[in-house]
């Protein structure tokens, strides 16, 4: 266990600005990658549109549309898709991407609590704006403190949601690579094990040869599976909170 | 507070073992999203074996559920990694 760590994000570059030093971390600029990727697909699958899709890449692009909006439909009702469905696919494919960014031996965006709680509070505020715009101001302290003796519990349930969002992805992403790195540090000391066996004396330059194709079988779960799953339901969450505020 | 160099070690290994304990504890929570997702799983198999044709609704209604059901022991993990990596109790050493 002495070649193991855990860290937060590292800062990659800082600068001065007057007194105050800004610090640029891990986090931040890989969040900069992924919207500079996520932008120049974004434009390229935009580009050339005919009103019939005749190239792969536009029934691609309607395909992704689609689901979007018929996720709104599904969850909120017709006619509401404008609205709703280009943030809710703008916050989908950050974390997607953010979280896939760990199989290119990235930091994963989401595995900041930072990050996590800046979506979260956005969306909380989102939420907010939904309930009170259905329900009306007065509506919505009324639904607060609808059984009056739970008023207390109601108000610290809707701060709960924000940081319920904010720590479900923030736990889930961190998670899988403290156990992704748990899994390599333990994987290079059988490895060294096994060489003492065969009677090589291992140093730091030996190639531990356990860690090739191992790690991949739990990258699939926690990098693919994991990171999918966490920002489909992040999405799915905040569609049920709106649909909540809503009736 | 004013220690001697012995009993400051003393000191910081209790503290440190406490936490390594308490991290241990914090886990346990790790019990209760176990049952209930693999209870939420069992009857959404159930519901596939009787009506295999809404498979899909179901699967992805369990996914949603396993992963609110997930939180608690997400706090859980969280309230460890804390003990384990940010050692939040040793400032009350007086360092």
């Amino acid at each position: 266990m002495d070649n193991f760590t855990i860290n937060g994000p590292r800062v990659v570059f800082k600068f001065t600005v007057g007194d105050y030093t800004v610090r640029i971390t891990e986090t931040l600029f890989n969040s900069w990658i992924v919207l500079i990727i996520v932008s120049l697909l974004v434009i390229w699958l935009g580009s050339r549109l005919k009103k019939v899709p005749v190239t792969k890449k536009q029934a691609v692009a309607e395909m992704a549309v689609n689901f979007m909006n018929k996720l709104v439909d599904d969850n909120l009702g017709i006619g509401l898709r404008l609205y709703y469905a280009p943030y809710l696919a703008a916050v989908f494919i950050l974390i997607l991407a953010g979280s896939l960014l760990s199989l290119f031996g990235f930091r994963a965006v989401p595995s900041d609590v930072s990050f996590t709680g800046t979506l979260a509070i956005m969306t909380f505020f989102m939420i907010l704006y939904n309930k009170i715009k259905y329900n009306g101001f007065g509506g919505y302290l009324k639904g607060l403190a609808s059984p009056a003796v739970l008023t207390p519990f109601n108000i610290l349930s809707e701060f709960a949601t924000p940081v319920s969002m904010a720590m479900r992805l923030f736990g889930n992403l961190s998670g899988g690579a403290i156990i992704t790195s748990l899994i390599y540090a333990a994987l290079a000391g059988a490895s060294a094990a096994v060489y003492g066996l065969i009677g090589i004396v291992a140093d730091n330059y030996y190639f531990s040869f356990l860690q090739v194709g191992i790690p991949a079988v739990l990258s699939i779960y926690f990098d693919l599976f994991s990171g999918v799953i966490q920002s489909y339901v992040f999405i799915i969450l905040t569609l049920a909170y709106i649909k909540n505020g809503k009736e | 507070m004013d220690y001697s160099n012995e009993a400051l070690l003393n000191a910081q290994a209790i503290v440190l073992a406490g936490q390594a304990i308490g991290a241990g504890l914090a886990l346990i929570a790790g019990i209760g999203p176990g049952i209930g997702e693999g209870y939420a799983v069992g009857k959404a198999i159930e519901t596939i074996g009787r009506q295999p044709e809404i498979k899909s609704t179901a699967t992805s209604t369990m996914f949603i559920g396993c992963a609110i059901a997930e939180t608690t022991g997400i706090y859980g993990f969280i309230v460890g990694l804390i003990l384990l990596f940010a050692n939040p109790f040793l400032k009350y050493l007086g360092q």
